[in-house]
């Protein structure tokens, strides 16, 4: 069984221990509480952390010390029998993303488009945008990163069927996968390389094909100049240097972005996965202060970068005037293949 | 041609007459598991008059006459077991009459859930009836005759509890009006405060007359509808948080459901919570409602809210299409179910029971069960899917419906729409003089015993 490489020295000898004092849904007194109940965490001793926490991912990214905090912790979980959601909740999705034989699998040579086990990525995959690899998509619980199975801490879930994921792709033949969600591109990168697992293809995040195809579309681009508030995902914390390409394709396309309160590292999450963990009122706090502040931004557009995300949001921030809109099709209305206002 | 043929043109036209074997051969069966019988004659009145014809026919010549709406029970109720005269009473579907005040309407006894449905909300839409999760097809009178439930069942018993009064033609021929329109204008009570006379019509299947007419109770239209899904996979607990639900008095539906295919739904119990409002913070309010009641449940994470979003669409239909997909599991569109009414605190025990005869019987299990009139009662339903083309496989779904409903009468539970067998173990079991009452009443009202013959057969 794969085990976590998680450096013990590194996390004793940590004077920041940001992992958790930046948490957003955790409060500590200060270095001395907060690195302490790391220390508890990894001895294997009791700490309130690993009932409290809601699994947003965040503490991935506040580590810079590349180390696994949140890995960790949903490990330590599972030894325990901790549950974070309500077991069956957790039960529901092992049982729903059981592999079945059921996958869909395209034109596939080479390259290989990974709709994960989303129906909604396959419309975002199309287009002038994706026109190379549109018919190389592979969808399915084949192909589905088993990411989602940390926010219900059962790590032993991912590290049975990681392997037998890559092993798809790589019968497949393929040099490039090309990751429509953060999650998939976040497994095959952080969570398979903190587990020692080898992955034999080029994990392709989407963003940076989406941001190429549009500077080879430059010519067809015609500035949106809209402002937006950008939505960010949990996964994307397993990949906080790809954050970045945002901006770029946002800059590329005429898309303003004012400064929140509530963005990059401060970023508060969908909160679908409170709901689940803890009831609503956490979540409905969390949404509100989150649609509060894009609407203080001036915001016409929330923008997506994770169907779940969308669908977990997109009605409640439209019910306030915003209008929800995944960033592809963003950059499909800034070359003409959506009209505006019609998402 | 025979007499009785040249009869019932006489009565309703050529057109409205068959004894054609390919229409005879429709309306021998049911899409249950039941044996299929024909009947020697279809015949579709259009009025009130005509049935009242036929019956005075078919009473002179003592043939059978089997009252059928859609003939969609799957349990064979209107599978003409001895013969005669089929009356498809689908032509008499008008909508008579709306009392948007008194909040009731009065239809034919034909008209279909569906017509009456996209009546109100085209010129009524602030009112609704308690839909059946029933094909839209299914008739009213049919649904009330064997005390159907619908939508707003939790809130309001029974559809046939939400009947303002009746026209029945009697099985000697007579017309007959029961409740306040034997006295006046209105349908607005089918008993109180007379002697309740609907009770020897309601749940006799057509064995004691022909409904032509019903009133039924309409209900306020709330601007809003929508659902939450709980999940657990303790079944001890169901009674519990059924309680705490129905405790709110304030929901439209609930649904407890459990079934092993798709994969995701394996060992857990879906309580499906329906609520409405005229506002988005009324909704909101409803919603927090039932949360907090099921609070404790999620700390111990026992039990959780599903993210529903991306079905919540399907779930909200009227009536709900997810028993069809059910059917077609094994391929071949079948699907049957006992439906006992029983305490909800018997859940546990009949739904290990389900799980047994399918296992016993090999076929594939669904089950939903739906509350009654706030949680005095449930109807469970113990379904099992069959392919209709596997003999085989419908012989051992109609043993398990068999030993199910020996089960709920076992745990103190009356089958729903019983078929002729289950109404012979069920009248076995009943209280002697009670039995005899229900004699009294068949062979007074029905002294040729011509009323869907085999239904409701009592024997001294």
């Amino acid at each position: 069984m794969y085990q976590l490489k998680f450096d013990q020295k590194v996390c004793a000898s940590c004077r920041s221990a940001d992992c958790l004092l930046k948490c957003q849904y955790m409060t500590f007194t200060g270095h001395k509480e907060a690195h302490g109940e790391m220390m508890k965490i990894m001895k294997g001793k009791d700490s309130r952390v690993l009932s409290e926490c809601m699994t947003c991912y965040a503490c991935e990214e506040y580590c810079t010390r590349g180390n696994h905090p949140f890995y960790l912790i949903s490990e330590k979980r599972e030894e325990k029998g901790i549950f974070t959601a309500p077991r069956p909740i957790t039960n529901q999705w092992i049982n729903m993303t059981v592999m079945q034989g059921k996958c869909l699998v395209g034109n596939v040579k080479d390259k290989a488009l990974s709709c994960c086990y989303i129906p909604d990525l396959g419309p975002l995959g199309t287009g002038e945008i994706f026109k190379d690899v549109a018919d190389a998509g592979v969808f399915g619980a084949e192909f589905m990163c088993p990411a989602v199975h940390t926010h219900f801490a059962r790590m032993s879930v991912i590290k049975e069927r990681l392997p037998i994921v890559i092993e798809n792709y790589r019968k497949l033949g393929v040099k490039e996968v090309i990751c429509l969600h953060d999650e998939c591109y976040g497994t095959l990168t952080s969570i398979a390389q903190a587990y020692g697992m080898e992955v034999p293809f080029q994990p392709v995040y989407y963003l940076d094909y989406v941001l190429q195809r549009m500077k080879e579309l430059k010519d067809k681009i015609k500035p949106l100049n809209i402002t937006v508030a950008y939505q960010r995902s949990c996964s994307n914390r397993l990949i906080p240097d790809k954050h970045a390409l945002v901006k770029k394709i946002f800059t590329l396309i005429g898309v303003k972005a004012p400064k929140r309160t509530y963005q990059d590292e401060n970023a508060l999450c969908c909160a679908e996965i409170l709901r689940s963990i803890s009831g609503y009122k956490l979540a409905d706090d969390v949404q509100k202060r989150n649609i509060d502040d894009m609407l203080a931004a001036d915001a016409e557009y929330c923008v997506f970068n994770c169907p779940a995300c969308q669908t977990s949001l997109a009605e409640k921030v439209a019910k306030r005037g915003l209008k929800p809109v995944h960033i592809i099709d963003l950059c499909k209305m800034a070359i003409g293949e959506k009209e505006r206002g019609t998402l | 041609m025979s007499d009785i043929l040249q009869s019932l043109i006489d009565i309703v036209g050529e057109r409205s007459v068959s004894n054609a074997p390919e229409e005879l051969w429709f309306y021998s069966r049911d899409p249950g598991v039941l044996a299929p019988h024909k009947p020697d004659y279809v015949v579709a009145p259009k009025t009130t008059e005509e049935v009242q014809k036929i019956v005075q026919l078919a009473c002179r010549e003592k043939v059978p006459v089997v009252p059928m709406g859609n003939g969609m029970s799957l349990a064979g109720l209107v599978i003409p077991l001895k013969g005669g005269i089929v009356l498809d009473m689908k032509r008499m579907n008008k909508i008579l009459e709306v009392n948007p005040m008194a909040r009731y309407v009065v239809v034919e006894g034909g008209t279909s859930q569906g017509a009456l449905k996209s009546y109100l909300q085209k010129n009524h839409p602030t009112l609704r009836h308690s839909i059946p999760d029933a094909p839209a097809t299914t008739t009213i009178a049919a649904n009330v005759s064997l005390h159907g439930q619908g939508r707003l069942t939790n809130q309001y018993g029974f559809n046939s509890d939400m009947v303002t009064g009746l026209e029945v033609v009697l099985p000697t021929g007579e017309i007959c009006r029961i409740g306040s329109p034997s006295i006046g204008p209105y349908w607005i009570s089918k008993g109180p405060t007379m002697p309740d006379l609907s009770g020897l019509f309601l749940g006799w299947l057509g064995c004691t007359g022909i409904i032509t007419k019903v009133g039924l109770k309409l209900y306020p239209n709330k601007k809003f509808r929508d659902a939450e899904l709980f999940v657990t996979d303790r079944v001890d607990l169901i009674p519990d948080i059924l309680y705490k639900l129905t405790h709110l008095e304030m929901l439209e539906d609930i649904n407890v459901w459990f079934q092993p295919k798709p994969l995701m739904f394996l060992g857990n119990y879906h309580i499906t919570i329906f609520f409405t409002g005229d506002t988005e913070e009324e909704i909101e309010f409803k919603r927090k409602m039932i949360w907090d009641c099921l609070q404790e449940h999620m700390d111990a994470k026992d039990g959780g809210f599903m993210s529903i979003q991306y079905m919540k669409a399907m779930l909200l239909e009227m009536p709900g299409r997810n028993i069809a997909d059910f059917a077609d599991v094994p391929k071949g569109g079948g699907f049957e179910y006992s439906g006992p009414i029983a305490p909800i605190e018997h859940f546990p025990q009949y739904a290990a029971k389900v799980v047994e005869l399918a296992a016993k019987y090999n076929v594939l299990y669904a089950s939903t069960a739906r509350l009654i009139s706030g949680g005095h009662s449930m109807m469970y339903s113990i379904s099992f899917a069959f392919n209709r083309n596997d003999k085989a496989m419908m012989d051992r779904v109609e043993q398990a419906l068999t030993e199910a409903t020996a089960f709920a009468l076992d745990m103190g539970g009356i089958p729903w729409k019983p078929n002729h067998k289950e109404q012979k173990m069920l009248l076995e079991r009943m209280e002697p003089n009670a039995r005899r009452l229900l004699l009294m009443i068949k062979k007074n009202l029905d002294p040729q015993g011509i009323m869907n013959p085999g239904n409701w057969e009592v024997n001294a």
